[in-house]
């Protein structure tokens, strides 16, 4: 089988045409395939993150991770600018859904593509495949363990973040959600409420809640890492995609 | 999504980044996860300054006793040394 891939940083139109980083990562091959808009956790746009990005080359898919902190913080380390966002309050939802439709613009403008997108989130970025998912035309969401999609965040809390759950009926899209039962954001009830509301508006969900993770469990590179919630996760995933967004 | 509170404070002094010393202004104090401590959550500390963009910080992720230990040894420091002698409003020659 031929398998050579593709990555490289490239810049993107993002939200009001603004030019933003991106990580593309596709499979050398003519197509048709479907494309993965990867949208990366709160510690930014890192290493980790472009190695699940080229894991979706690797398994058939072009994906493209936008540097969503690429405005606060051009060519800053991930973790300087990770802590610059953080300090203004993290990404503006609207600003969010700017960049992921100017990712999935790119990716179904690449010859290759079958015009299917479907788009996966991390930590706040779960929350924010969500809102995508409910604000864009996409075929497929994956939401791992984004937090306030429903329930309240803490009295205090440093980000400027309010819960989405009512978004939920203009979903466009079959959502996969993937939560550890340890995780306290979301908490089993905040995740059985969004699971509750989806039934409510008729639309097409598939959760998985696993035994003994907690937050983060796909982050190899920290010790939140679960190696049986994760491999498990990677299977839905792509068993997910496959349904969704192969051609 | 994963953060508590942060507080922030003004500060005045100096710390060495990867491009050398830089004047602080500002510090940012949160529990969190860590990007590097081999820990679920730690103690953070951001030492910036915004004016010299997001690059001007100096970081540290610090256990809870770290942390506390850290507080500790800083007042220990300070009992140890003439009140006043690294003040901001003592005449630096």
């Amino acid at each position: 089988m031929y398998d050579a891939l593709l990555a490289e940083t490239v810049t993107i139109a993002g939200h009001d045409g603004d030019e933003i980083e991106g990580y593309l990562a596709r499979p050398m091959v003519e197509g048709p395939v479907g494309s993965v808009v990867v949208i990366h956790h709160m510690p930014g746009y890192d290493a980790a993150t472009k190695e699940i990005t080229r894991r979706f080359a690797a398994e058939g898919y072009a994906a493209l991770c936008p540097n969503l902190y690429s405005r606060e913080a051009p060519g800053a380390d991930p973790d300087d600018a990770a802590a610059t966002a953080r300090a203004q309050g993290g990404v503006p939802d609207e600003r969010l859904v700017g960049d992921v439709a100017g990712a999935a613009r790119t990716l179904r403008g690449l010859p290759s593509s079958n015009g299917k997108v479907g788009t996966i989130g991390y930590c706040s970025g779960g929350r924010q495949a969500f809102l995508a998912g409910c604000s864009l035309d996409l075929q497929a969401a994956v939401d791992c363990y984004g937090a306030f999609v429903s329930g309240q965040p803490p009295k205090d809390f440093p980000l400027q973040v309010e819960p989405i759950i009512h978004l939920t009926k203009d979903l466009s899209c079959p959502l996969l959600g993937l939560f550890g039962k340890e995780d306290k954001y979301p908490s089993p009830d905040d995740v059985a409420e969004l699971e509750q509301e989806l039934k409510a508006q008729g639309k097409e969900y598939e959760f998985h809640n696993y035994e003994g993770a907690g937050h983060a469990f796909f982050a190899v590179d920290r010790p939140s890492y679960s190696p049986q919630a994760a491999t498990d996760g990677w299977q839905r995933i792509l068993d997910f995609f496959g349904r969704h967004l192969a051609s | 999504m994963c953060t508590y509170l942060t507080a922030k404070t003004e500060i005045a002094g100096s710390g060495k980044g990867p491009k050398g010393y830089f004047p602080l202004t500002q510090a940012m104090v949160y529990v969190d996860h860590p990007q590097h401590a081999p820990y679920e959550h730690t103690v953070n500390i951001d030492f910036l300054n915004p004016a010299q963009g997001p690059s001007a910080r100096v970081a540290v992720e610090l256990t809870e006793e770290a942390a506390l230990d850290l507080v500790e040894a800083i007042r220990e420091a300070l009992a140890s040394a003439p009140p006043g002698l690294a003040s901001a409003r003592t005449a630096q020659v």
